[in-house]
């Protein structure tokens, strides 16, 4: 089996705090792997690190066979060209038209006669929906749409690996199950490789092929949906059924209440 | 007494140290410009944008303020000048003040506040909003494509827009001292055209602002990619820009001006 992504006794953090602490993890070539875990946990993180936009501090990071941590900066750059990726917050330039943005990577990286752009970009953009929308500057958009037009930059050039990081949040039911079709549909037709972080666990499991589990950045469990779905592990359950009390704390580590409150809230 | 000097002298030594450290680091970013530059000359069209947005954006200010400066030239090299007999040489006086010195400079300040601080605001909000990122994982650099272009519309602006600041001054000068006060105008000319040198004059200032641009350019562009991407690191990088620039130009007009007095001609 050929791995798109394969990551090993990953360590990684910001400063003195690590943020992922001993990461295993494998993409076979033509799957769509969820990454789901809570706010905070590291998920943007691993998505840059798969990215090469931050280097690991221990362990390997390789992608399509190659080791990022080896790589110096013209390698780096062919190896993007193969990977799309979907911002968290949508990062559209904000000085491109809709139809410029999508068409972007088109026009920098190919030789394309610009009707042949435009076909391709047209395209893209009515795949998710957007066609309507083209002549419209970023800042005209709704967050749900700005991500969707983000999503068709992303694919905009048909790479082997696609990172999305959050592509549901913001999406209303009907959109969500659109993108979540057409992120499969990517995925099959075109013989992608993907990655999709996300939390809505109802939705990833009906698209996706295998899921990881992280938390306190180590991997703590993984699975098919299937075997997701029926796990007696008791965060998993409390994180598939979306319940507030169990072992995963809500809250991110801090004093406790009685400390930041004074002693009759603590107390109540 | 001992505690207090020597606490004193480490927070210069400090602040020295800094401000080396700085000037060190806007050095090694401009030599990565230099190097990722072939986007922007094989791709023109990206730097005329940017003289477009860098270079219109100021038109208005420094031909207002050129326009002033000159008028106020004008005004007072009469006034002294007259008291000696000489009032007709007040146009070499108004041109010389503002090839050499005034139309280099001053536009260079009034450039490094209008553009050189919408350069910063501009790559500093695209790296806070992950624009850059994004371009990084399209496999663009942003050097190439968001910084260099930037940097090469303000060098190339800057010495047009000196131009036509020391033009514009000129004419505020004829308008006061020959309209106004009426200085024959006929000397108001011709004494200027004898008494400027086209090396020692228009090429010198021509350097200078230059100098200046490449200075404004790359410290407005070092202060965006540098910096911390939130809203008050931001807007603190834009203060420091203006602040930075500033500082740079008068300080390395006074060099230059020292170099071209001893001569290189
Ligand atoms: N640039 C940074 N500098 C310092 N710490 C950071 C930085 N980016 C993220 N962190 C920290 O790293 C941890 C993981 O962040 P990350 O963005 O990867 O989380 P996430 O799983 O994507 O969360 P979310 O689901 O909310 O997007 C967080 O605790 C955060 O505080
Ligand atoms: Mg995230």
């Amino acid at each position: 089996m050929i791995h798109q992504v394969e990551i090993r006794d990953l360590n990684f953090g910001y400063g003195d705090q690590l943020v992922l602490k001993g990461i295993h993890l494998t993409v076979p070539k033509g799957s769509l792997v969820a990454i789901m875990g809570l706010s905070g946990c590291g998920k943007t993180t691993l998505l840059r690190l798969m990215g090469g936009q931050l280097l690991a501090r221990q362990g390997s990071v390789r992608v399509a066979g190659q080791e990022l941590n080896h790589m110096n900066e013209a390698q780096l750059y062919a190896m993007r060209r193969q990977v799309g990726m979907l911002f968290q917050f949508g990062a559209l330039f904000t000085d491109l038209s809709v139809f410029d943005n999508v068409a972007f990577q088109m026009r920098e990286h190919t030789r394309l006669p610009e009707s042949m752009i435009r076909d391709l970009t047209l395209m893209k953009l009515n795949a998710v929906g957007l066609r309507g929308v083209q002549s419209l500057m970023p800042a005209e958009l709704s967050g749900g749409m700005a991500r969707r037009v983000a999503m068709a930059r992303a694919t905009a050039l048909d790479p082997a690996l696609i990172l999305y990081d959050e592509p549901f949040t913001g999406l209303d039911p009907i959109s969500m199950g659109a993108i979540g079709r057409l992120i499969r549909q990517l995925n099959d037709a075109l013989g992608a490789t993907s990655v999709l972080v996300t939390h809505d666990v109802q939705e990833s499991m009906k698209i996706v092929d295998y899921i990881y589990f992280v938390s306190d950045g180590v991997i703590v469990a993984q699975g098919t949906p299937e075997e997701i779905h029926a796990s007696a592990l008791p965060f998993v359950h409390q994180f598939v059924w979306g319940e507030a009390d169990g072992p995963l704390p809500f809250h991110y580590p801090g004093p406790t209440l009685k400390m930041d409150f004074g002693d009759e809230r603590g107390q109540a | 007494m001992r505690g207090a000097w020597g606490q004193g002298l480490r927070n210069v030594g400090d602040t020295t140290l800094r401000i080396v450290e700085r000037i060190g680091a806007v050095v090694l970013f401009l030599g990565q410009i230099l190097r990722h530059s072939g986007t922007s000359f094989r791709r023109f069209s990206l730097v005329i944008r940017e003289i477009y947005f860098a270079g219109v954006q100021s038109l208005i200010i420094i031909l207002v303020s050129g326009l002033f400066v000159g008028m106020v030239l004008g005004l007072q090299g009469f006034e002294t000048l007259q008291s000696y007999g000489s009032s007709e040489s007040v146009g070499v006086l108004v041109a010389l003040s503002l090839m050499r010195e005034l139309g280099p400079v001053v536009s260079a300040l009034l450039f490094a506040s209008r553009a050189g601080s919408a350069i910063t605001a501009e790559i500093g909000l695209m790296k806070a909003t992950e624009q850059l990122s994004a371009m990084e994982m399209m496999a663009v650099n942003p050097l190439a494509r968001v910084v260099a272009p930037r940097f090469w519309g303000g060098v190339i602006s800057l010495p047009l827009l000196a131009a036509l600041f020391t033009a514009l001054g000129i004419m505020g000068g004829f308008l006061v001292t020959v309209i106004m006060l009426k200085v024959d105008s006929g000397a108001f000319w011709s004494q200027m055209q004898a008494a400027v040198d086209f090396r020692h004059d228009i090429l010198n200032g021509m350097i200078k602002s230059l100098v200046f641009g490449v200075a404004v350019a790359a410290i407005a562009t070092f202060e965006g990619y540098e910096a911390p991407p939130t809203a008050e690191g931001v807007s603190g990088a834009t203060t420091r820009t203006v602040v930075s620039s500033s500082l740079a130009i008068l300080a390395l007009d006074l060099l230059l001006t020292a170099f071209m007095m001893k001569g290189w001609n």
